[in-house]
């Protein structure tokens, strides 16, 4: 227990590596107020105990009875504590005008797709991943709507975080500072796997980030590959999972179900074929499958997938394979 | 309200005739306490019926904190799946908020003692006020069922779109809550006409307890802010069933513009929450310190400030929202003027025991720890006001900590401690003053544990609402999940603590502490009438002439 206080995997006891231009500012005024904060508790409490054990209720104690009227320090504790509190204010509106103001010219722009429960990140060169990489040193901005529901953009390292509102588009930048790799999260409340929304943020050298943008436009030839590829980055991947170990998302999972029978909310059976998975892709809630009623509505990906596309999606669902196919709990 | 036009100068109070007759004992039956008027038992019911919304949403706290015990990365291995941890931390917050926090002191202290404070019979409007309490039946019956039947799993805020196409019982819960409302407009329109036209003869404004103070300052958000909260879910339902367009994207309606009706109303009701506890705690640092309050105007304006204030701040709940910069700097400025007259208040009680004969017993004690902890979570506001600070710590587990140091180190600790201190009048019973003590210490070891990590968590980058963390944060997590075990235990502690009270407690004087308000003037517990003749006002805060009787175990006033 006790490591956590000391543990090295934080920079400091408090924060997250500083890893952008906006942390040192950030920090600051977080340790300033924290010092404040300090300054008005300790006395607080040291006055609290004093007079609890000075002026305690004993034998043969009779404390005054009277109310204390003190004309000015009942001024002094408000006026000093408005001034303090303008200070703070004013130092808070300064850093955010900072992040809010627009960024250095010849910025990075990324687009962000929130969709339940993924990431999407596209690069300038067309290139779309579900990580996000940004070349170090270089303002980078992310140009960021949502699918569905709310979402919000949080990279603690980068001390920013701004929601993602379906609808608009809403933006922010940052200046990475230091190669790495960071966190990335969804900080508004976006339904079953909110927790798991999460993503990388590789902040990459100059070279490394070019290599990985010429690296992430191709789209893989072989067609299960193919598949995969688009799983990963057409938001499949947040609700039916994929994986050997039978794990159940918020929707159904792949893994051995290609050519079962598959039992419909509003009875019957269909078989899981090409038919079926196209069907589904492109209408999802046509034939919803019994035990998924109260999950939350898959999005109609017509207009979004083109026939290749969904013929690759076919050919990956078909390659996975399991012994056993995955039961709900 | 004939006690109005009672004279000034009344004989002192011959109350020894009436001390048999309580209002426990006064009638007999299930349809005595069904259909009283009298605002006592109304007040009992309300705090049995907020007890076990307590326990409740206490339970629920539970079962999200040992969910967290482990990071569940993988989660098959989890306790709960994502989907019923969710279920669990939006019945939590709803519970809390709708069925104890808002009514806790309001509803059952506020009922039980507005009326005896101003020395009247009962509220202005009886009827009302049993009215207001089946509305809150009525309306925590929906909104439990329509939970518990289908599971809720928008958060306790319903923010939209999600609470558009969750497939969760939304326009039950919205519906419960509309009723659970109206409860509270009827109970705040009941206490602002009490106070404003059954204050008896010689109590200005000013000569009023700062409890209703407290209460009236809240009876005006309660009435002001909560037919917003009405509309708001009303447009959520409509929205969902008719599909108006005005919080759905896809319909060009605007997602943020729920989130504005929303703390419209959920903004100022957190000050619905916490000014009856600062109220409870102005009562109490001044009766166990034996000595006048300290800056009785200043305490009083700040509650009116704190009340009005309150509705201009509800903006930062969205500073990272996307609002037009302009918008979010006013709020965030507006937010630190609320900062002040809260400051105030905790050096006013401080002063208080200045001088003073502190007993330490247990309402004394619990005030104490609310201090710690209000002073904790008004400061730790500061780093949330702060505009770039918050787009760090915004939505993180530091305002979860932030929140509940506030509402549960404030409010509940606050609650409790009026509870203890007016139990002896409630029930007539007194109880193991040591026992006591000992809950209140473990409640304030135990919170501590539990919330102190939680700024850190905040800080590190934890995200709220997170059934499944990065194993980095598991130490703190762990932490925190043992102090809210014992967090539980010392409630447990102080539950057992009344309840035994009730069986084996020796009689409550009329007067246990040395209260110089009219409560503590009327037999514990007190008559169905509660005063057998008006009784003489007197400053509320004049401890000049209260004596210690041995004989008694409690205080009387000297004639």
């Amino acid at each position: 227990m006790i490591p956590a206080f000391f543990a090295d995997i934080n920079e400091s006891f408090w924060f997250p590596k500083q890893a952008s231009t906006f942390a040192k500012d950030v920090d600051f005024l977080y340790d300033a107020i924290l010092w404040i904060s300090i300054f008005f508790f300790v006395p607080i409490v040291a006055a609290m105990i004093y007079f609890s054990i000075k002026y305690r209720d004993r034998p043969g104690y009779k404390g005054s009875t009277e109310a204390i009227h003190n004309t000015t320090i009942e001024i002094l504790w408000s006026v000093i504590p408005t001034f303090i509190a303008g200070w703070i204010f004013w130092m808070g509106l300064v850093g955010y005008l900072d992040m809010q103001r627009p960024p250095p010219a010849g910025t990075e722009d990324i687009k962000v797709i929130a969709k339940r429960w993924n990431w999407n990140f596209k690069y300038k060169n067309g290139a779309e991943h579900p990580e996000l990489h940004v070349p170090v040193g270089k303002a980078a901005k992310m140009i960021m709507r949502s699918d569905d529901v709310l979402h919000s953009f949080y990279v603690p390292a980068f001390r920013i975080k701004r929601d993602i509102v379906p609808g608009r588009y809403n933006y922010t930048w940052f200046q990475p500072t230091i190669e790495g790799t960071y966190d990335l999260f969804c900080s508004e409340y976006c339904g079953d796997n909110h927790s798991t929304m999460n993503a990388k943020v590789f902040v990459d050298s100059e070279e490394k980030y070019a290599k990985f943008l010429a690296e992430a436009i191709k789209e893989p030839e072989d067609l299960v590959e193919r598949g995969k590829w688009l799983y990963e980055r057409k938001a499949c991947k947040g609700c039916h999972y994929a994986g050997k170990d039978g794990a159940q998302g918020p929707g159904p999972s792949y893994n051995g179900s290609w050519g079962k029978p598959v039992p419909l909310a509003v009875g019957g059976e269909v078989q899981f074929d090409e038919n079926y998975v196209s069907e589904s892709i492109l209408n999802p809630i046509a034939k919803a499958r019994k035990g998924y009623e109260n999950a939350s509505a898959m999005p109609s990906y017509k207009g979004q997938l083109k026939e290749e596309q969904i013929e690759a999606l076919i050919a990956f669902i078909k390659s996975l394979e399991s012994a056993t196919p995955p039961t709900k709990k | 309200m004939s006690v109005v036009t009672k004279p000034v100068t009344m004989p002192a109070p011959n109350l020894v005739a009436g001390e048999e007759d309580n209002y426990l004992t006064h009638s007999s039956g299930f349809l005595s306490w069904a259909l009283t008027l009298d605002h006592k038992r109304i007040g009992l019911m309300y705090l049995t019926c907020v007890m076990a919304s307590f326990a409740l949403g206490g339970i629920l706290a539970l079962l999200v904190r040992i969910h967290l015990w482990n990071p569940n990365l993988d989660p098959t291995q989890a306790l709960f799946s994502n989907k019923v941890y969710n279920q669990i931390f939006t019945l939590h917050g709803a519970v809390m908020v709708f069925l104890f926090i808002i009514p806790s002191i309001p509803a059952a202290l506020g009922n039980f003692l507005l009326p005896i404070m101003l020395g009247s019979k009962d509220v202005a409007f009886p009827r009302l006020n049993l009215g207001s309490f089946y509305l809150w039946v009525a309306g925590a019956l929906f909104f439990l069922f329509s939970m518990f039947a289908t599971g809720l799993d928008t958060g306790w805020t319903f923010y939209t779109p999600y609470s558009i196409e969750s497939q969760g019982p939304v326009v039950a819960a919205t519906m419960g809550v509309f009723v659970l409302g109206f409860s509270s407009i009827f109970t705040g329109l009941n206490f602002i006409v009490t106070i404003n036209t059954m204050r008896p003869p010689g109590m200005t404004w000013f000569r009023m307890p700062l409890f209703l103070w407290a209460i009236y300052s809240t009876a005006i958000i309660q009435v002001l802010a909560t037919p917003v909260l009405g509309i708001t879910m009303l447009l959520l339902a409509a929205e969902r069933i008719l599909g108006i367009g005005i919080f759905d994207a896809k319909m060009n309606g605007d997602p943020v513009a729920f989130q504005h009706f929303f703390w419209f109303y959920s903004h100022p009701a957190v000050y619905i929450m916490i000014l009856p506890a600062m109220g409870i705690i102005s009562e109490l640092m001044s009766v166990h310190s034996h000595k006048g309050i300290l800056g009785y105007r200043m305490i009083a304006y700040s509650s009116i400030a704190i009340a009005l204030f309150g509705f201009l701040v509800w903006g930062h709940h969205m500073f990272t929202s996307g609002m037009a910069d302009v918008t979010t700097i006013v709020f965030s400025a507006l937010t630190f003027t609320v900062s002040i007259p809260s400051a105030i208040k905790v050096f006013n009680w401080i002063g208080t025991m200045y001088q003073g004969t502190v007993s330490l017993n247990t309402p004394m004690v619990y005030a104490l720890a609310f201090i710690f902890l209000f002073t904790i979570g008004g400061l730790t506001g500061l780093f949330l006001g702060a505009l770039s600070t918050d787009m760090h710590l915004h939505a993180t587990y530091f305002v979860v900590a932030h929140f509940h140091y506030v509402m549960m180190g404030g409010t509940l600790v606050a609650f409790l401690g009026g509870l203890f201190h007016w139990w002896p009048k409630m029930t007539g019973k007194m109880f193991n003053d040591f026992a006591g003590i000992v809950s209140a210490a473990i409640v304030f070891v135990g919170f501590n544990l539990t919330f102190l990590p939680q700024f850190v968590l905040g800080t590190r980058g934890m995200p709220r609402r997170y059934a499944s963390y990065a194993l980095e944060f598991q130490d703190l997590h762990r932490l925190s999940t043992i102090g809210a075990v014992m967090l539980g235990t010392g409630l447990l502690v102080a539950a057992l603590t009344l309840l035994h009270s009730l069986f084996y407690g020796s009689k409550a004087p009329r007067n246990p502490w040395g209260g110089a308000t009219l409560e503590w003037e009327c037999s514990s517990p007190p008559p169905h009438d509660n005063f057998s003749s008006a009784p003489t006002v007197g400053d509320p805060y004049d401890f000049s002439n209260i004596e210690y009787d041995p004989k008694v175990g409690g205080y009387f006033k000297k004639k």
